[in-house]
């Protein structure tokens, strides 16, 4: 698997997602600076980092949705490429309209660094292959603006066409306001387009990833992308 | 820049003794400065020499009982004096550490004054080359019941996580007190640490004559001007009207400024770098020059600035935030032009070193300053200020205590109390988790992060007990040490060296000054008894509002040091019926504990003493026993004594306890509430009970079986079962609540 990291100015957690792309795929990830034009050649996944692209200072990610990088990423998506948006990375993939929905500002109006419990809603996608459908892991987030928005008919239709990835629960899997950290529609953490090749996710897998480390319940991700990539080749 | 002659301006407006007052110079001290220069100094002159004079630039109230602290060991590369300590731990890697107190701003606009202490003690360690891994805190704020108690909570927890979350380092660490001392005088402490390559540390002097000075950064605006003169006077009644004095940070700039002034050393441009913080422009050009023997020139015309009209003296005193001096190397000027100018930063040659040791400041074709630069700092006046010892408190006699309440509810008294209760509302506030690294989160008695990938860990921990310092200050100075020492050790760490952060009132006050001196005296003996040298290190004075001055407030930051960062020890119970043992020695020490204050409503008598010789036999026992896995769980004892330590150790593992009773020499309060120093609660697997007591022995350590891990409860003998689900909610549920009541 090929992955390219996109690094705008701000971006922060673009080692931690290198670091468990490296330890999880054997493969040293690119780290594409924003101001490209084009991603490496041969790209298979794009990833865009946690962060505070522009130091989040306007509406979160929206100036850097309109980073020169950002076109390439676009025809990258266009073409069926896989492309993967973690909390700010989130944030931008909404800015740039590749994905539905807004973040807003977590229901507690303050910035949240706590494990959480996701149900994997589906296995059938190539970001969720290493995990089974109903199967609940636990992941850090740490946003301040994580609350995902969408319009009544915008969520119904994610919902109804599936797209709804991973959702807060409790350890069990069950849907609990206390488990919905911030608040977010449904208690939806993760969301993808229509085609299913591009996902955001608010919560932190790359920081799972290693047992002295919290837990490796975040592996799953990286490892079935891997798989798929493999498969594929 | 040629030498053709500028002449100093004719001095507008005049120099009277209200605008030397205003200043915060003494008339000595501005009769020393007409003796120094010979001749009357400009405006510009005179707030550069009251930038430079100052007490928080100067230490010239401190200076000469810092000196008696112990400062070197065979780890230390960098002690006091430069931007950071800087401490070696092997395999050519150095940590870069200091903590640093922003109390005066955090005050008058908590959030901002938060946000850029942070800021402020981040440029510090990555000025050295160092990238940031790490942060701490220690706050102090008001009783919880004045009214602006909770306005200061909230906004100075959102300015430091506000500025680590974005800026991209873990805040794995820190503490939270609430005491009426501290109301009108919160104290904000922030610890930073870093990582860097002990070949590659970079320093404040300069070299070379001729060499270019370049600035770097943000652009410099009116904001914080005069800030460390603020922070060297008490607060009045018009606290308020010194907003303006506060800067405003931008994390998002530092962000930037890390990345591209780590790349330019990577590429090996830098001769000499210093981070532009209090007295800014000021500071930073003239420590070094004189650092490095060397004079300085400045053009004031190619400094960036955020407004127009910008006078000398407004660009002197700045304290805009996020910019950084540095020397270059020439033949490297363009290629570190062109990484800032990839970062979007500005990058501008303002000046140039000299060999004449002037620091020569021009603007608009006028030399505005032209002054001795070794002088400004070295002949910054130096206090021996008279001091008085503090008086000493009677011992107090446990058996002469009565306990109000039974032993389970003053418990859980004690843990739902504002010092003792949970601080997640708050450290959930903080990114903890980014860089990947944390192997012990916030809530034990250390913070561990794992060195790049290992198998290293850094232990880090913050801590200082003001009521001991109060009561004794060299009991109390010992105290903040060894309690340092005492969580390093309790993880597994070696403890490696410290910062100290020591926050104090007005030292023109001989009882305050009395304060000071003791409690540098109390860490300058736990320092060399335990071998953990003070490498950085920060003083806060003036914490007074109306003439009432805060705790003495020593904050001591450690950092120790893992071989294997998997191997750290933490607080929870691992399993049930495994046999809690105590370390140490127990006397039943009340004076000054919580139990006395918070269940017996009196804070009075003499802290607990500090024994350093049995603190560094438990210390060195604890951590080999836990580098031999010999012991599943452990916890130092502090603030609520043994049994509050236990009740923690139970929550974090949801595992209760059943206790034995307390032993029939003392008083029952006494052993579960006393605060003994030189003490730890371990659990071991009861085979190895046998073999534990021998290895107890040999070490020279006191040990008693208190009890055995079982079921969810905790239950002390003949008292009802405390659930730790109702404890867990006390405990918990106090600062949330507290935090989300409107406001009385």
């Amino acid at each position: 698997m090929k992955a390219a990291v996109v690094v705008f100015p701000g971006s922060n957690r673009e080692r931690d997602m290198a670091h468990a792309l490296r330890l999880v795929s054997g493969r040293e990830p690119a780290m594409v600076w924003h101001g490209e034009r084009d991603l490496p050649a041969g790209t298979d996944l794009v990833v865009l980092p946690g962060g505070f692209s522009y130091g989040d200072y306007l509406r979160c990610g929206a100036i850097a949705a309109h980073a020169p990088i950002m076109e390439a990423v676009r025809i990258h998506a266009r073409k069926g490429g896989l492309v993967m948006g973690v909390c700010n990375g989130f944030q931008i993939l909404c800015e740039a309209e590749l994905l539905p929905g807004i973040l807003l500002r977590n229901a507690s109006v303050k910035f949240l660094c706590r494990d959480v419990h996701l149900k994997i809603e589906r296995s059938d996608t190539p970001f969720t292959r290493g995990y089974n459908a109903g199967q609940v892991i636990r992941v850090p987030v740490a946003h301040g603006e994580g609350n995902y928005f969408a319009s009544e008919g915008t969520i119904g239709r994610l919902e109804a066409e599936g797209r709804v990835l991973f959702r807060y629960t409790d350890a069990e899997g069950k849907r609990d306001p206390k488990w919905n950290v911030n608040g977010a529609t449904n208690a939806i953490a993760g969301v993808l387009n229509e085609k299913l090749n591009v996902l955001g996710l608010m919560p932190h897998p790359e920081n799972h990833v290693e047992n002295a480390v919290g837990c490796t319940d975040g592996r799953g991700l990286f490892a079935g992308l891997v798989a798929h990539f493999a498969q594929a080749a | 820049m040629s030498a053709e002659p500028y002449s100093v301006i004719p001095n507008e407006p005049k120099i009277t003794p209200e605008l030397v007052a205003e200043h915060g110079l003494k008339p000595e001290e501005y009769q020393r400065i007409l003796e120094l220069i010979g001749r009357e100094p400009t405006i510009t002159e005179l707030g550069i020499f009251s930038a430079m004079w100052n007490e928080y630039c100067s230490y010239k109230s401190s200076k000469i009982h810092l000196r008696t602290l112990p400062t070197a060991g065979p780890q230390v590369i960098q002690g006091p004096g430069e931007n950071a300590g800087v401490i070696a731990i092997g395999d050519g890697l150095a940590v870069v550490f200091k903590m640093e107190s922003h109390n005066h701003p955090s005050y008058i606009e908590p959030y901002q004054g938060a946000a850029t202490g942070v800021g402020g003690i981040l440029r510090d360690v990555f000025t050295m080359g160092a990238r940031p891994i790490a942060c701490l805190n220690a706050l102090s704020f008001g009783d919880p019941k004045h009214p602006k108690t909770r306005h200061l909570v909230s906004g100075v927890v959102a300015g430091v996580g506000g500025y680590g979350n974005s800026f991209g380092v873990p805040t794995v660490g820190g503490s939270v007190r609430f005491h009426s001392r501290y109301d009108g005088n919160n104290l904000v402490n922030a610890m930073a640490v870093g990582l860097a390559e002990t070949d590659k540390i970079f320093y404040a002097a300069a070299s070379g004559v001729g060499m270019p000075i370049v600035y770097l950064g943000s652009k410099t605006g009116r904001d914080g001007i005069h800030g460390a003169s603020m922070a060297s006077a008490e607060f009045g009644e018009d606290s308020e009207s010194k907003r303006p004095t506060v800067q405003v940070g931008d994390p998002f700039a530092e962000k930037l400024l890390l990345e591209a002034c780590l790349e330019i050393m990577a590429k090996d441009c830098v001769i000499a770098i210093q981070d532009m913080g209090a007295a800014g422009l000021t500071c930073s050009a003239v420590e070094m020059g004189a650092k490095g023997d060397l004079g300085v020139v400045l053009d004031l015309d190619k400094v960036p600035t955020r407004e127009a009209g910008m006078t000398a003296y407004e660009m002197m005193l700045s304290e805009s935030q996020e910019r950084m001096l540095m020397v270059l190397k020439p033949e490297k000027e363009k290629e570190a032009e062109d990484i800032f100018r990839k970062w979007g930063l500005d990058f501008a040659i303002v000046g140039e070193t000299t060999p004449d040791k002037r620091f020569v400041v021009r603007h608009q074709g006028v030399e505005m300053v032209n002054l001795p630069i070794k002088e400004l700092g070295d002949e910054a006046p130096v206090y021996d200020r008279p001091h008085t010892a503090s008086p000493k408190q009677p011992v107090i006699d446990a058996t002469m205590i009565e306990a109000p309440l039974p032993h389970a509810d003053a418990l859980e008294k004690l843990m739902s109390s504002p010092d003792l209760a949970s601080k997640r509302w708050v450290w959930e506030q903080y990114d903890h988790l980014i860089l990947g690294n944390t192997v012990q989160r916030p809530g034990g008695d250390a913070a561990v992060v794992r060195v790049k990938e290992g198998p290293k860990g850094l232990a880090l921990t913050t801590d200082v007990t003001p009521r001991y310092c109060e009561a004794d200050p060299f009991e109390g100075g010992k105290q903040a040490v060894a309690e340092t020492w005492r969580n390093l050790c309790a993880v597994g760490a070696k403890p490696m060296a410290l910062t100290d952060n020591l926050n104090f009132g007005n030292p023109e006050r001989p009882e305050i000054m009395g304060q000071l001196v003791g409690c540098i005296q109390g860490i300058a003996a736990a320092c060399k008894a335990l071998e953990f040298p003070v490498v950085s290190g920060n003083v806060s004075l003036y914490n007074e509002t109306n003439g009432r001055a805060i705790l003495p407030t020593p904050t001591i930051g450690g950092v120790g040091l893992l071989d294997d960062f998997a191997m750290s020890a933490s607080i929870a119970f691992k399993a049930a019926d495994e046999m809690i043992i105590l370390l140490g020695e127990t006397r039943g020490w009340l004076g000054q504990s919580l139990y006395l204050r918070e269940v017996c409503g009196r804070e009075e008598g003499a802290p607990p003493p500090v024994d350093l010789m049995a603190e560094r036999r438990a210390g060195d026992f604890v951590r080999g026993l836990i580098g031999q896995q010999f012991v599943t769980a452990v916890h130092d004892i502090s603030d609520g004594g043994l049994v509050v330590a236990v009740a923690e150790m139970a929550l974090a593992g949801n595992i209760g306890a059943r206790l034995y009773g307390a032993p029939a020499f003392l008083t029952e309060h006494g052993f579960w509430f006393g605060e003994d120093q030189a003490r730890y609660v371990v659990t071991i697997k009861p085979e190895q009970s046998h073999e534990f007591a021998e290895r107890a022995k040999a070490a020279g350590v006191p040990i008693r079986r208190i009890g055995v891990t079982h079921g969810n409860a905790l239950t002390l003998p003949g008292e009802r079962p405390i659930l730790l689900d109702a404890l867990r909610e006390k405990h918990e549920g106090w600062l949330p609540a507290y935090m989300g009541a409107a406001a009385s």
